[in-house]
C-alpha cells in the first residue's frame, strides 16, 4: 500500500513561564492509504500535540516546531506557506477533536457550519439549494435520523453524540483522504461511544479514507485499528500491528499499559471466585519539563537494569515491522 | 436565540423604558419638520423671551426663536452625533480588540500600550484641542468623539477574545482550513458581540453628553443650527429672565443620556448569563 502520510523525526516545544517543555522528540509514523493507525499513550504523553502538529496547529504564542517534516503523498507541509497550507487544512486532512461540546461554534445553526466548510472546500461555486442538498446528504451519511430538523439546531439543541456526528459531517464535507480524529469519543458515554466507533469504521471503509485514531484506550485500539504507535513521554516507544501488539508485546510499557485492561474471560471468572488483580503500571507519567534521563520509562519500569540510565535506546526493529525503544526487547 | 433575547429583555421593565424612549427620539428626529409647530431659525423679536404659553409651548428665545421647535431639531444633531462618534469608536476598538486578543504577543502589547497612552490623556481636554485646532463644526465634532472613545473597548474586546480564542471551536475553525481574518470576524467577532453592544448603548450617552458639552462651550455646534447644547448656553445669559430657556433643552440631555443608560444597563442583565441566576 502507498504511504499517504508519513510523519519524520517531528520535535516540538511548548515553552511556559521561561521554562522549555519538549512535547514531542523525535516522533515519527506512517499513515498507509486506507489504513487506521493507532496512536496510543497516557494522558499528557503528546499524543493531542502529535496531532496538531501535523496541520501546524501549534498555536505560535505557545510552542513551535522545532524540527521534522510531515509528508502528505510526498509534499512536506510544514514548509508550505499558510496561504497553501490552508488548501490542506481541513481540505484533503481533517481533523475532529476530542470535545464535540466546545468545538461547535455555539452561536451558528447546524446547518450553517457545514455550509461554512463546504462553501470553503468546494472548487464548483454550489447554490443555496446544492449546499442545503449536500448538508443533508452528510447528515444522513452519519447517519442523523432527522436531517431537516439537525440543520436548523444549535449545537446546544443536540446531544453530545449527535454533535460528534455533525464534527465528522463537517470534517467529511471536504471529501478528505486523512481523518485525523483526537480521542473522538472520549467526552462521550459507553453506548454512544460504539456507535460513533461503528460509524468511523464503516464511513472508512465506505469511502476509504486513511485514519490517524488518537486514543488512551486499546480496546478501541483493538475493535479499529491496523497497526498501532504508542507513545510514552513525546516520544514512540512501540509500534507493530495491532494483533502483533496484543500479541507479543516488546516494551515494559506497552506490556504494562495491556495489563491493566480488563479482559471479559476474566471479569467472567470473577464470578467463578478466581481473582487476577488488575496490575497499574506504577509512578506517573514523567512532568515534561522535567523528563529523565535515559530511557524515559525507566523510573516505573519493572525491568530496568543499569545501563538503561545514561542513555536513550533507539527504536529498533526486533521483528519484522515491529519496532520498540527499549535495550531489553528482543 | 432571538426569541430567547426577547423574551428576557421585555422582563426588563427600566430598560424596556430606556428603549421605548430612546425609539420615541429617533421618531422625533427624523420627522422633526412634521412636528416642530416652528421653523426653528425663524425669528420673531416682539415676541422675544417670551414664557411657555399655548403658542409657544415652551416659550421663545432671545431672538423670538420657537424653543420647542428647536429642541425637536436639536435631536437631530444629538442622536446623529452619538451614533457616528459611537459607530467609529465602535470600529477602531472592536478591530484593535480582535486583532490584540487574537494574535496576542508583539501585537498584543503594542495595541495595548498604546491603549495605556490613551488612557493617559483626559480625554475632554483633548478633544478640546483637537477642536481648538480644527474648525467647530458637527463633523469634526463626531469624528474626534469618535476617535477618543475607543480605548476602553479595546480592552474590554480584547479580554473576551483572550477567553473566547482558548475555546475548541476557534481551533476547530482553524484546523478546518479557515483563514485567521475569516476565524476572527466569523466566529470570534459574534462571540465577543455582547459587551460590545453595551458598551456602544453606554456610549451613545457619553457622546451626547459629549457634545452637549462642547457645544455648551461654543466649540460643538455652531449657532444657528439648534443643538441641546448651544441652546443651554444661549439661556444661560438670560437665566434669570428666562429659565425656560435654560430647564426645558437641561431636561432633553438628561432623559436622553439617562434612556440610553438604562438600556445599556439592561443589555448588560439580559446578555449576560452570570447575571440572570441573581
Amino acid at each position: 500500500m502507498e504511504k499517504i502520510l508519513e510523519v519524520k523525526n517531528l520535535s516540538v516545544e511548548f515553552y511556559k513561564g521561561g521554562k522549555v517543555i519538549p512535547a514531542l522528540r523525535d516522533v515519527s509514523i506512517t499513515l498507509k492509504e486506507n489504513e487506521v493507525l493507532g496512536i496510543v499513550g497516557e494522558s499528557g504523553c503528546g499524543k493531542s500535540t502529535l496531532a496538531l502538529a501535523i496541520l501546524k496547529l501549534i498555536p505560535e504564542r505557545e510552542g513551535k516546531i522545532v524540527s521534522g517534516e510531515v509528508l502528505f503523498k510526498r509534499e512536506e507541509l510544514l514548509s508550505l506557506s499558510d496561504e497553501k497550507l490552508l488548501k490542506v487544512r481541513g481540505d484533503r486532512i481533517s481533523i475532529i477533536f476530542q470535545d464535540p461540546f466546545t468545538s461547535l461554534n455555539p452561536l451558528f445553526r447546524i446547518g450553517n457550519q457545514i455550509a461554512e466548510s463546504l462553501a470553503l472546500h468546494r472548487k464548483e461555486n454550489l447554490s443555496t439549494y446544492q449546499i442545503e442538498e449536500e448538508i443533508i446528504e452528510l447528515l444522513e451519511l452519519v447517519k442523523m435520523s432527522k436531517p431537516k430538523d439537525t440543520m436548523l439546531s444549535y449545537p446546544h439543541q443536540l446531544s453530545g453524540g449527535m454533535q460528534q456526528r455533525v464534527m465528522i459531517a463537517m470534517a467529511l464535507s471536504s471529501n478528505p483522504e486523512v481523518l485525523i480524529a483526537d480521542e473522538p469519543t472520549t467526552a462521550l458515554d459507553v453506548t454512544i461511544q460504539k456507535e460513533i466507533l461503528g460509524l468511523l469504521t464503516e464511513l472508512q471503509k465506505k469511502l476509504g479514507l486513511s485514519v490517524v485514531l488518537i486514543t488512551h484506550d486499546f480496546g478501541i485500539v483493538a475493535q479499529t485499528c491496523q497497526r498501532v504507535s504508542v507513545m510514552y513521554a513525546g516520544s514512540i516507544v512501540e509500534e507493530a500491528s495491532t494483533s502483533e501488539i496484543f500479541h507479543n508485546p516488546l516494551h515494559p510499557y506497552t506490556k504494562g499499559l495491556l495489563e491493566s485492561l480488563p479482559s471479559r474471560e476474566e471479569s467472567r471468572d470473577f464470578s467463578q471466585g478466581e481473582k487476577r488483580r488488575l496490575r497499574a503500571i506504577s509512578g506517573q507519567v514523567p512532568d515534561p519539563s522535567n523528563l529523565p534521563s535515559g530511557c524515559k520509562f525507566h523510573p516505573r519500569c519493572p525491568i530496568v537494569i543499569e545501563q538503561c540510565k545514561p542513555e536513550e535506546p533507539r527504536l529498533r526493529e526486533i521483528i519484522q515491522n515491529h519496532w520498540v525503544r527499549c535495550i531489553r526487547a528482543g | 436565540m432571538w426569541k430567547i433575547f426577547w423574551r428576557r429583555f421585555r422582563r426588563n421593565k427600566l430598560a424596556m423604558l430606556g428603549a421605548l424612549i430612546i425609539f420615541s427620539l429617533a421618531v422625533v428626529a427624523v420627522i422633526a419638520p412634521l412636528i416642530a409647530p416652528f421653523n426653528p431659525n425663524q425669528q420673531d423679536i416682539l415676541h422675544r423671551l417670551e414664557p411657555p404659553s399655548h403658542k409657544h409651548l415652551l416659550g421663545t428665545d432671545d431672538l423670538g426663536r420657537d424653543l420647542l421647535s428647536r429642541i425637536v431639531y436639536g435631536t437631530r444633531v444629538s442622536l446623529f452625533v452619538g451614533f457616528v462618534a459611537v459607530g467609529i469608536a465602535i470600529m477602531i476598538g472592536s478591530l484593535l480588540g480582535l486583532i490584540s486578543g487574537y494574535f496576542g504577543g508583539r501585537l498584543d502589547s503594542l495595541i495595548m500600550r498604546f491603549v495605556d497612552i490613551m488612557l493617559c490623556f483626559p480625554t475632554f481636554f483633548l478633544i478640546l484641542m483637537v477642536i481648538a485646532f480644527l474648525e467647530p463644526n458637527i463633523w469634526n465634532v463626531m469624528v474626534v468623539i469618535g476617535i477618543t472613545g475607543w480605548p476602553g473597548l479595546t480592552r474590554l474586546v480584547r479580554g473576551e477574545c483572550l477567553s473566547v480564542r482558548e475555546r475548541e471551536f476557534v481551533q476547530a475553525a482553524k484546523a478546518l482550513g479557515l483563514s485567521n481574518r475569516r476565524v476572527m470576524f466569523v466566529h470570534l467577532l459574534p462571540n465577543v458581540m455582547a459587551p460590545i453592544l453595551v458598551s456602544a448603548t453606554l456610549g451613545i450617552g457619553g457622546a451626547i453628553l459629549t457634545e452637549s458639552a462642547l457645544s455648551f462651550l461654543g466649540l460643538g455646534v455652531q449657532p444657528p443650527t439648534p443643538s441641546w447644547g448651544n441652546i443651554l448656553t444661549a439661556g444661560k445669559d438670560y437665566i434669570t429672565l428666562a429659565w425656560w430657556l435654560s430647564l426645558y433643552p437641561g431636561l432633553a440631555i438628561l432623559i436622553t443620556v439617562l434612556a440610553y443608560n438604562l438600556l445599556g444597563e439592561g443589555l448588560r442583565d439580559v446578555l449576560d448569563p452570570r447575571m440572570m441566576a441573581e
